[in-house]
């Protein structure tokens, strides 16, 4: 694309035509954030769930008893990494070099696949070892639907970044491609911004 | 002489395109280590009872939010969008229905005589 551009340097409708390429491609992006926004939604009505039933334990366990600090702070930094390594892949792209993107998305999807181990041996410890399922009391149905979206948001950015990643090994960096790039990185951080909120409100404010 | 001014043209768009994008890796480092240190400082001021009631509560919401413009400043780069700023507008309306639908919610519960 960019040496196409180049050799047709002297007409001024090719530069008009890759200008409007552009701007299709962040109308794109902005499509994108919308869908962002809509999900913020999502997790605001979650959010708003978990509040004002997070004290009702129905005589089952309470969220100071079930949650174990340690893996949670683990997972924590394991996530806010992976922000960054999403966006030093970023800038390996801007600097052309496909091996660094590809590299930095791998680092990028191991740190989520860790992150996604250690909440499932979370849930099943919870369930097996305190008894404490879905339907126990409405505090547990609120935390695991919305720890859970989360997770479910996790598992499938791991899955669209795989994706990527074949698509990028055969087409390298193309306009496309960038974009998708682009694109993965934002849902990335954003799922991290969720994070901060689950962890500050369900388990900061669960052990407090 | 035409293919000479058409060549700085293209090289100040790319420059330009570069800059909106995508940050530098001094804006990603400092990103983290803000974020990281506003995940320590909860922490450490929670798990070990230097604040209690109210006060935790505004150290946990204040870090939180701090974190959340972390995010949306170094890694989502929302000042460097380009105007007319949907996006930052877009944003602005979903915060509006998620505090309308949280703040809502506490306070429809908290005043909820059927439910106590």
């Amino acid at each position: 694309m960019e040496a196409a551009h180049a050799d047709a340097g002297g007409h001024s409708a090719a530069g008009g035509s890759h200008d409007e390429h552009e701007d299709h491609e962040s109308l794109k992006t902005f499509g994108f954030w919308i869908f962002l926004i809509t999900d913020c939604i999502l997790f605001g009505t979650l959010f708003a769930t978990y509040i004002v039933l997070r004290g009702n334990t129905n005589g089952g366990p309470t969220a100071e008893e079930l949650f174990q600090m340690p893996g949670i702070i683990a997972s924590t930094f394991i996530l806010l990494t992976s922000s960054f390594t999403s966006g030093l892949a970023v800038l390996a792209m801007n600097r052309g070099s496909v091996k660094g993107l590809i590299g930095w998305l791998i680092v990028t999807a191991l740190l989520g696949a860790s992150f996604i181990t250690l909440e499932i041996t979370e849930f099943v410890h919870m369930v097996q070892a305190e008894n404490a399922t879905i339907g126990t009391s409405a505090f547990l149905s609120a935390f695991y639907t919305l720890v859970g979206t989360h997770g479910l948001h996790v598992s499938l950015g791991l899955v669209w970044m795989i994706g990527l990643m074949i698509q990028l090994s055969r087409h390298g960096i193309t306009t496309v491609t960038k974009r998708k790039v682009n694109v993965i990185s934002l849902y990335w951080h954003f799922l991290d911004v969720v994070w901060i909120f689950v962890f500050t409100i369900v388990y900061m404010m669960g052990v407090m | 002489m035409a293919h000479q001014p058409n060549g700085t043209h293209g090289a100040g768009g790319h420059g330009h395109s570069e800059h909106k994008g995508h940050g530098s890796f001094k804006s990603y480092l400092i990103g983290f280590l803000l974020s990281i240190v506003l995940t320590i400082i909860p922490l450490v001021a929670i798990l070990n009872d230097l604040v209690e009631g109210n006060a935790a509560m505004a150290v946990l919401l204040i870090t939180a939010v701090l974190q959340f413009l972390v995010q949306l400043l170094f890694f989502m780069h929302l000042r460097e969008e380009d105007k007319p700023r949907y996006n930052l507008m877009t944003l602005i309306f979903g915060l509006v229905i998620v505090v309308t639908i949280v703040a809502g919610s506490i306070w429809i519960m908290t005043n909820n005589t059927v439910a106590h």
